[in-house]
């Protein structure tokens, strides 16, 4: 793994503007992704990471858009892109891998020609056997027959057709991969399998992969770091040992407290609350309401995300005097 | 092979099933009321002129020994219906010697031009345009300006063509006011003919088309909307896929199923609406043949044309059928 | 109040309905104080008035040189070239075209859904026979059936009331079509299989769960039986089947086709029925268009 980054984000602040206000759909969003590294990132309906990903691929539409801060793709801010540009980088750099792959394929197409139309769109200067070839190639990567190319979706089991928008995601061999919930919709056994095979194929690639999920298992087996966002903002990023067994953030420990245990069978940890309405978030840190550490500035000031521990970032006022304390 | 035998045979069957209830419902719908068409007549056409055509009274003798009251119902419908299957749909009253089949297979090539041409235009003209209206990156032209001539669509085709007559043939005379060609002209393959022809189809085709693609456009432009919410496109996008064929090749390919669906469903309403232009135009198609008949009580014309119409509507829905699957991937016609 | 309050706002978002109610509005006004107005068994009928009059403010035969001072009569749509009060056939027919359109259309409104509903709900023989028969009515040409059905009868003149009813005889197909395809997407729906498990009876079901979810369905089906109706009574009426004693729209345009009426120059002869009944048309399509909406919010615009 090297240490260059290959995504940089600093400060991204993503916004909806509706008739009932504004929704601060993300608000000072700061992530790394490393080349090659697998990162998580959790959290509830709701806490803005599906809209973090569309953010990244310049998917974000009116009503909304992204109000400030800034996404490096190898140092080249992607927000700041035309949308010719910002369309030239999807497919190619940054590819993405649905959630619901029963619907995410063309139903009129062959599954080949929906590997190669990107390839086509995107002027690699092959020609037409040529991408052809790459196409057979993505589909045996994730261990699909080279036929399936000439079938069509509807001929394909679930777990054939999410490896076929893998295929996809992955024929041009970009350098982020963005899995959003790509194994929600499948039973158990196809769930292992695909992650397998996305495993596979980005250690084969030295793709960057960010997974999204509220998996937490799936997250353990998978991920080096992992993110954890809560009603839009960022609240921990840690490397995966450190995150589950020594979590930092309130937020972070009660959801690793809540994940059954063979230990503790019967007992169920919830966390007492509901999540705040995106459009009406509450003052000071976003969690205090729900939070049964928090204490005085906790409800007047937001805390700032920073390195508390090596490689560990928190947003989280308990730690904000420590460090300080620490520097002085 | 994309569909199995029985599945053409199954739509082949209800082809027939739908001719057979056309026909049928022609035999018993003016049995309901206790006449006899052809006698009436001739007892008119004797009061009126004196004058009745040779062989008139033989015929109407052998309609009554076929289908008069003294015959049980059951008999005469089989005589019917064998007179159908061997295409005898009888004699014009108002025409005779004529049969209702020479007359229809005159007016046939025109209105079937007519329609043919209207129809395509009107369906790929608005179906392009309805989409273009959906679409977010389409220009403000199609989006905002468009829609409100989409109007025409409501009002019914052959006031539209009342409308264009007045106007354009009759005010600035730039268009004959009606009929197929120009008295003085002799049909034939010249280009001159072909050229009269054209001016004269010009009102109707355009009345046909104004009203025609307003239908088209609103269906498409729904369906767009509903496309472009699915996962495909979404997904599509997330490839770095371009604008148009993001736009023809995942959305609208995937709404033409459904709006040819339509399309097949529609055709008895641009049916009746072509007739009723024809009429108005006086366009020496089948809908002035109908409206004659009617206006001079040649009933057998009139049944022989509704007839003939819904054989046409039949059997052109059979074809399209048959069409779907290319169309449409997920549809295999099997069993 | 506040429900009428909460309506108005919505139609404020909703153009095209609100648009489309604005027309039936001024039509209904049109008619209620044109029948105040004019004599209805006079008016719209021959003779009525001087013969092919123009518009006009003040109408003076010229036999008469002294009428100028005493009584110039108005004729404000002109006259026809049988002397029938343009104004009153205005009145008069949009009236009449709107019964006809609302007697078939409720008629049919009323069979098919109820053939829809049943044929949804408990399937069977009975289903296959309903969906047999919409089918092939469906395919058949509606007009050319009326064609049919209303040249059988002949000589006897036929009334407002009979075109009605002779369009009813059709206009149910559609209306079932639809609500029966409706009814058994919903059958499956889980808040049915919820109604059944508590033990709903089959009435009730119908009325309590499945009803309110249709009614969005019922509008439009509605909607556009009437527009279905009034088409199909215009194009009757226009083949010369329509009641010609009667001044509905519809025959008005026959007799405008009829008599040449624009070959003589008389456009406000045809004038008069074409904008009364494109108006209607307009108003139906788009309250059709916005009823759309209420049932499918995903055509709203998301501004």
């Amino acid at each position: 793994m090297s240490n260059d980054l290959v995504l940089d984000i600093n400060d991204l602040d993503v916004q909806y503007y509706t008739d009932a206000g504004i929704v601060y759909a993300n608000n000072k969003i700061n992530l790394e992704l490393k080349a090659g590294e697998r990162l998580g990132l959790v959290g509830e309906s709701g806490s803005g990471k599906s809209t973090l990903a569309l953010a990244i691929l310049g998917m974000i539409k009116p009503p909304g858009g992204i109000a400030g801060g800034e996404i490096l793709l190898n140092g080249r801010d992607i927000t700041k892109l035309t949308e010719e540009e910002t369309r030239q980088v999807r497919g190619r750099e940054i590819s993405m891998i649905p959630q619901g792959a029963m619907n995410s394929l063309n139903p009129v197409m062959r599954i080949k020609d929906q590997i190669i139309d990107s390839m086509i769109d995107h002027e690699l200067g092959l020609s037409k056997a040529e991408m052809l070839e790459m196409a057979g190639d993505a589909l045996q990567a994730v261990e699909l027959d080279r036929k399936v190319g000439s079938m069509y979706p509807h001929e394909l089991s679930g777990g054939m057709k999410q490896r076929a928008c893998i295929a996809i995601a992955i024929a041009m061999k970009p350098k982020v991969i963005i899995a959003d919930e790509p194994t929600s919709a499948l039973d158990v056994v196809t769930q292992r399998q695909v992650m397998q095979t996305i495993r596979h194929i980005q250690e084969e690639m030295g793709a960057a992969v960010i997974l999204i999920g509220h998996d937490m298992g799936l997250m353990a087996q998978f991920v080096d770091r992992l993110a954890v966002m809560y009603a839009g903002q960022m609240s921990e990023v840690a490397p995966k040992q450190e995150a589950f067994r020594s979590p930092m953030h309130p937020y972070t420990q009660m959801l690793i407290e809540s994940l059954p245990k063979l230990a503790t069978k019967g007992v169920f940890h919830g966390i007492p609350g509901i999540t705040p309405l995106l459009r009406d978030l509450p003052p000071g840190c976003v969690f205090s309401p729900r939070c049964p550490q928090a204490f005085g500035p906790c409800r007047e000031t937001t805390p700032r995300f920073l390195e508390h521990r090596p490689n560990q970032w928190v947003a989280c006022h308990l730690y904000e005097n420590e460090s300080e304390k620490a520097r002085a | 092979m994309r569909y199995s035998w029985s599945f053409v045979i199954k739509r082949f069957g209800l082809l027939l099933l739908i001719i057979w209830s056309g026909a049928t419902l022609n035999f018993f719908i003016p049995k309901m009321t206790p006449r006899n068409p052809l006698r009436e007549k001739l007892l008119q056409e004797a009061s009126r002129s004196g004058y009745i055509p040779p062989g008139f009274e033989e015929m109407v003798q052998a309609y009554e020994a076929k289908f008069g009251l003294d015959r049980p119902l059951w008999q005469q419908y089989i005589s019917y219906m064998n007179d159908m299957l061997h295409g005898d749909l009888g004699f014009s009253i108002s025409n005779y010697p004529k049969t209702v089949w020479e007359l229809i297979l005159e007016g046939l090539p025109w209105t079937v031009g007519l329609l043919l041409s209207t129809t395509l235009v009107a369906f790929l003209l608005g179906s392009l345009l309805g989409a273009f209206m959906a679409w977010p990156k389409a220009s403000n032209l199609f989006r905002y300006v468009l829609p409100s001539l989409l109007i025409f669509g409501a009002v019914p085709a052959y006031v539209i063509a009342l409308t264009l007559i007045y106007f354009v043939a009759f005010r600035w005379k730039i268009l004959p006011i009606g009929g197929g060609y120009g008295i003085g002209m002799f049909p034939g393959m010249n280009i001159g003919f072909i050229m009269d022809v054209l001016k004269h189809s010009l009102l109707p085709a355009l009345a046909l088309v104004l009203a025609g693609t307003g239908g088209w456009a609103i269906g498409m432009r729904g369906m767009l909307v509903t496309i472009q919410g699915e996962d495909y496109m979404t997904f599509g996008e997330a490839k770095g896929l371009k604008d148009w064929r993001l736009f023809y090749r995942y959305a609208v390919r995937n709404a033409l199923l459904p709006q040819v669906t339509g399309l097949a469903l529609a055709l008895s309403f641009i049916v009746s609406g072509s007739v009723l232009v024809e009429l108005v135009m006086g366009y020496p198609g089948i809908g002035t043949l109908l409206a004659r008949s009617i206006s001079q009580l040649d009933y057998f014309m009139i049944y022989g044309i509704v007839f003939v119409i819904i054989t046409g509507i039949a059997i052109t829905m059979f074809i399209m059928d048959l069409v779907y699957p290319f169309l449409d991937p997920r549809i295999s016609y099997e069993g | 109040m506040e429900r009428l309050q909460s309506n108005l706002r919505y139609l404020r978002r909703n153009t095209s309905l609100a648009i489309g109610l604005g027309i039936l509005l001024v039509l209904i006004l049109f008619t209620i104080t044109g029948y105040m107005i004019i004599d209805p068994k006079l008016d719209p009928y021959p003779l009525a008035g001087p013969a092919s009059s123009p518009p006009t403010l003040s109408y003076c035969p010229r036999s008469d040189p002294e009428c100028e001072k005493t009584e110039p009569k108005a004729y404000i749509f002109g006259t026809d070239a049988q002397g029938r009060d343009l104004y009153g056939v205005a009145v008069a027919g949009t009236w009449m075209t709107v019964q006809i359109g609302l007697m078939a259309g409720l008629i049919g409104l009323g069979v098919g859904v109820f053939l829809g509903f049943t044929s949804a709900f408990y399937g069977g023989w009975y289903d296959l026979v309903v969906r047999w028969a919409v089918d092939v009515m469906l395919t058949v040409p509606g007009l050319l059936l009326l064609v049919v059905i209303a040249s059988s009868l002949g000589e006897q003149k036929i009334t407002v009331t009979g075109m009605g009813l002779i369009i009813a005889s059709i206009s149910w197909r559609g209306p079932a079509r639809v609500i029966r395809s409706q009814v058994l997407s919903m059958r499956e729906q889980s808040y049915v299989m919820m109604a059944r498990l508590n033990g709903m009876s089959g009435m009730g079901i119908i009325f309590r769960e499945m009803m309110p979810n249709l009614l969005p369905y019922l509008g439009a089906s509605l909607v556009g039986a009437v527009t279905a109706a009034i088409f199909a009574s215009m194009g009757l009426a226009a083949l010369g089947l329509g009641p010609l004693r009667e001044p509905t729209l519809g025959v008005t345009i026959y007799w405008v086709i009829n008599q040449s009426a624009f070959l003589r120059g008389l456009w406000w002869w045809g004038a008069v029925p074409i904008g009364i009944v494109a108006l209607i048309f307009v108003m139906l399509f788009l309250i059709s268009i916005g009823l759309d909406e209420v049932a499918n919010p995903r055509v709203r615009r998301a501004e």
